[in-house]
């Protein structure tokens, strides 16, 4: 639909997406400018240039300690992820290319266990973890989230698998490869898109999940959305030093999102929008 | 080195009879084509051969070796899809090479082995692109490369020239039968295009249903086809196939008539009929016949035939050139 | 496709995942139903005893649940009717030939990546705050009395806040179904001398027709399980305004220690999900074939 437009038509076109998108994108700004500014300037009324001080982003640390939500963060994000790969990718290999009658029923099936309202599982697994020591440990938090995101890890990979041609894996078959050289050699490789932006997206869900971290962490274990919730009591209420926190607690996974943001439309519809 | 032996092979998914009962003979070095309508099992066979299907039963053998559960790797077969199935994230060279490097050849016989294929198939100076730099045309003879440097005791090709567009194809067609006159190796050929069977094959076998109607060298089925199937499938225009009285009176029930095998006149002959549509090619001549009992027939004269849309013609059949068919079909 | 010995081989491959998810979804989900029947209550574990339909009744006849009921109605609707409107309307503005397109569209779809906590705390502090927020400062400015959102608008304030993290997924995706309509289609349209708005209305909106289902189901997913926000702003109060179904079986579980009250609440919630769900299993199956 290439189409010759005027040079007036598109300025008025590109003012109007400019004003709108930095409406929409004017909280996250103006976080990461109170951030730099001192507490007293960020009460002191709306005001875009801060005195770039990087006092609140010190005292963030000094006073909450923060090195060690964001580790959790770290960890657990990346470690449900990581998980759940290794459990998914065998799994959307059988179902792509070698599917059975059943293999739609079971990607259904899975998809149905995403559907689950969190909360309604929230008293067994609460009263698990207080049982068994789980409570507000790491591990506990990776096995939830990555439970959690398995459907969705499977599904996007096998959606990406799907796109591979079989004869491909023939071809290297025929080639005389093994089952282990075929994956190695000739799967992954054509896979490592997907499979990147699979790792991807789930380190961003499980990043920002905050409905278990809440609910499971205490301190130790509690990483930056629960550490974060924690600042909502009104003795943590410094403007400056909230923003501080947010910026440092969103700044990777927004870098991280804007990379991802075309295979975010296919992991979160299932497939079902490219 | 390339025998292939079909016994009784039988092919089902779930329910369904792909392939129901098939026994064939592949000679050493022959030139097979597989050769009938979309969807009448071609593949099935080709891939049941190759070990990408499990045979329901029956038995296949390669020179006199069971090789009915061994596993693709294991029968020494090389495949050309009708994808080309290059590896897209591979060179040329290497997925040439990508055979060799699975059965741990020594990197220099493999590069040996890689630049003579290159040089049979004019590939030397792509070797370093990638598949997707390559047109469809250069990407097929990566595609044989790749089946050739292993030397196999046989070829199958499933379909390889359908992506190709027609003048290209029948390049293709030529430099496939070269090939094979060079190395001399038992070639499957599946195709549903008549053409490139009759041109290409020593042994052509027809497929209809999962059953072969018949076995033959290309002249065989041209000259004596063992049913009405193959007398209509083989042969370009189709044969003409005449029911009725003028059948029963050669003691058939139908008799089929190539356009070729027509003699053509302006005054008398056995079917009269009118001229719908005339095609003057120059080199020969085609026309749509109506003939006066209700058929549509076509006729082919060599050279030019005067005629046009609507004038009266009579078409004789040439002397023993008459296929007579029986009510089931079966060459009478 | 594929031999016997990649079938069976494909078996294995296939088990851990699909064992995973069966105890995922069944132990919880069964534990869950077994305490709906119980009287239990943390407090007092000892006096836990059977209590037949007791914890459903209870929850019926509590005003306080179909006050939940009723905000995570609106909660979910205000949330979708922004988002969805807003959604076309923004990804038909960012389809238009504009310079800069690629840095808008990373403006657009930055809120999505902040995380719940985050967005509530911001909007309730920087934007929102009665005294030192940006709403605040605007009212000021026009001489108007500065309005204390969360405490006068509490369900409001909470839509806003989600509206604004979900209507990035939802221009997204509705970008990219847009990007997919066929250009000759229109231009064939045009030529037939259909307006923009009859090209819109005719071409346009039923191609999107699809990804605005699944923008719709999607969301509502996600929304009835909307915590975060409402914890960090309102604590689902004054009173229960600002209360959804997902905050009332926390605080029931949570802060009342009532076992078997919230998992009675967390079974209302599987059945409200899965009538959401199999809406959205049956769009996005078609795409299995
Ligand atoms: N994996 C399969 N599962 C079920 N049916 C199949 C499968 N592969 C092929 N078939 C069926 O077997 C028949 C023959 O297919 P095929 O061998 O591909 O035909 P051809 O190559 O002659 O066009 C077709 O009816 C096809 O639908
Ligand atoms: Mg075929």
């Amino acid at each position: 639909m290439a189409r010759a437009v005027s040079t007036q038509t598109k300025i008025g076109w590109t003012i109007a997406a400019w004003v709108v998108a930095l409406l929409i994108f004017f909280p996250i700004l103006y976080t990461v400018i109170t951030s730099f500014k001192t507490e007293q300037e960020a009460i002191a009324g709306f005001d875009l240039i801060p005195s770039f001080t990087l006092q609140s982003y010190g005292e963030v640390q000094t006073q909450n300690d923060y090195i060690r939500p964001f580790t959790n963060s770290v960890i657990i994000a990346v470690g449900s992820t990581i998980l759940a790969l290794i459990v998914a990718i065998p799994a959307a290999w059988a179902m792509a290319f070698a599917p059975t009658k059943q293999t739609k029923n079971i990607l259904m099936w899975m998809l149905s266990t995403k559907m689950m309202p969190a909360v309604a599982v929230l008293v067994p697994i609460y009263l698990i973890f207080l049982n068994t020591g789980l409570m507000d440990t790491r591990i506990g938090l990776v096995i939830i989230l990555m439970l959690m995101n398995l459907p969705i890890v499977v599904w996007m990979l096998y959606t990406y698998f799907r796109e591979i041609p079989g004869e491909i894996l023939e071809a290297a078959r025929m080639d005389g490869a093994t089952l282990g050289q075929e994956i190695v050699h000739v799967l992954t490789p054509m896979a490592v898109p997907g499979i990147a932006s699979t790792l991807l997206l789930n380190i961003i869900l499980a990043w920002n999940e905050a409905f278990w971290t809440i609910q499971l962490t205490t301190t130790n274990a509690a990483p930056l959305s629960a550490f974060i919730a924690s600042f909502s009591s009104p003795q943590g209420l410094f403007w400056a030093k909230l923003s501080a926190a947010s910026t440092m607690a969103i700044a990777p996974i927004l870098i991280m999102g804007w990379f991802s943001q075309k295979q975010l439309v296919r992991g979160l519809t299932f497939g079902a929008v490219k | 080195m390339g025998a292939i032996t079909l016994q009784n092979v039988r092919k089902s998914f779930g329910d369904v009879e792909v392939i129901p009962g098939v026994d064939l003979e592949i000679n050493e070095g022959e030139f097979v084509v597989f050769v009938g309508p979309s969807g009448c099992g071609k593949s099935t066979l080709l891939r049941l051969i190759a070990g990408l299907e499990d045979v329901t039963s029956g038995r296949i053998l390669i020179d006199g070796q069971d090789v009915t559960d061994a596993g693709p790797a294991k029968r020494g077969l090389a495949m050309v899809f009708q994808s080309y199935a290059l590896y897209p994230h591979m060179s040329v060279r290497k997925n040439i090479a990508f055979p060799l490097k699975m059965a741990k050849m020594p990197e220099a016989e493999q590069k040996a082995r890689v630049d003579r294929a290159a040089k049979i198939l004019n590939l030397d100076s792509y070797l370093d692109r990638r598949p997707g730099q390559l047109s469809g045309g250069q990407r097929q003879r990566v595609a044989i490369g790749r089946a050739i440097v292993r030397e196999p005791a046989a070829f199958l090709f499933d379909e390889p020239l359908s992506n190709l567009d027609a003048a290209l194809r029948v390049n293709m067609r030529v430099e496939i039968s070269d090939l094979h006159n060079k190395l001399k190796t038992t070639m499957i050929y599946v195709t549903h295009d008549q053409v490139e069977a009759m041109t290409m094959a020593d042994k052509i076998v027809v497929l209809r249903a999962g059953r072969i109607e018949q076995v033959g060298s290309p002249l065989d089925l041209y000259n004596s086809p063992a049913n009405r199937f193959v007398g209509g499938f083989i042969g370009s225009p189709n044969m003409n196939f005449i029911e009725g009285e003028a059948a029963r009176r050669m003691g058939a029930h139908s008799i089929g008539v190539r356009p070729e095998h027509w003699r053509m006149s302006t005054t008398e002959g056995a079917f009269p009929g009118t001229v719908g549509v005339a095609e003057h090619l120059g080199s020969d001549t085609l026309l749509h016949v109506e003939l006066d009992s209700g058929e549509n027939v076509i006729a082919r004269a060599e050279g030019e035939f005067p005629v046009h849309h609507g004038d009266k013609i009579w078409l004789t059949p040439q002397d023993g050139r008459v296929y007579k068919f029986r009510e089931d079909g079966l060459a009478a | 496709m594929a031999t016997r010995q990649t079938q069976s081989l494909a078996k294995i491959m296939r088990a851990p995942a699909i064992i995973l998810l069966l105890i995922w979804m069944i132990v919880p989900l069964g534990m869950t139903l077994y305490y709906s029947f119980l009287n239990y209550n943390l407090l007092n574990p000892t006096q836990t005893s059977w209590a037949g339909w007791f914890n459903y009744q209870y929850f019926y006849t509590d005003p306080a649940f179909w006050d939940s009921i009723w905000n995570t109605l609106i909660l979910v609707l205000g949330v979708l009717c922004i988002t969805v409107v807003g959604g076309i309307l923004i990804a038909l503005l960012i389809d238009k030939p504009i310079f800069g397109q690629g840095i808008v569209r990373i403006l657009v779809i930055s809120p999505f990546f902040v995380m719940p906590p985050v967005a509530a705390l911001i909007w309730k502090n920087m934007i929102m705050h009665p005294s030192y927020g940006v709403f605040a400062d605007v009212a000021q400015f026009l001489g108007m009395a500065p309005v204390d959102w969360f405490a006068q608008y509490p369900l409001f304030s909470i839509i806003l806040i989600v509206a604004w993290q979900w209507l990035p997924f939802a221009t997204l995706i509705l970008l990219t179904a847009l990007q997919s309509l066929d250009g000759e289609q229109m231009e064939a349209a045009e030529m037939d001398g259909a307006s923009a708005l009859s090209r819109f209305i005719y071409l346009t909106l039923p191609h999107m027709s699809r990804a605005i289902t699944v923008v719709i189901l999607i969301q509502t997913i996600f929304l009835l399980s909307i915590y975060a926000e409402i914890l960090v702003t309102t604590n689902g109060g004054p009173g229960n305004a600002s209360t959804n179904l997902t905050y009332l079986i926390y605080r029931a579980a949570r802060l009342n220690f009532d076992i078997g009250g919230a998992a009675a609440g967390g079974i209302i919630a599987v059945v409200l999900a899965n009538i959401v769900a199999i809406f959205l299993m049956r769009a996005v199956g078609k795409n299995l074939d």
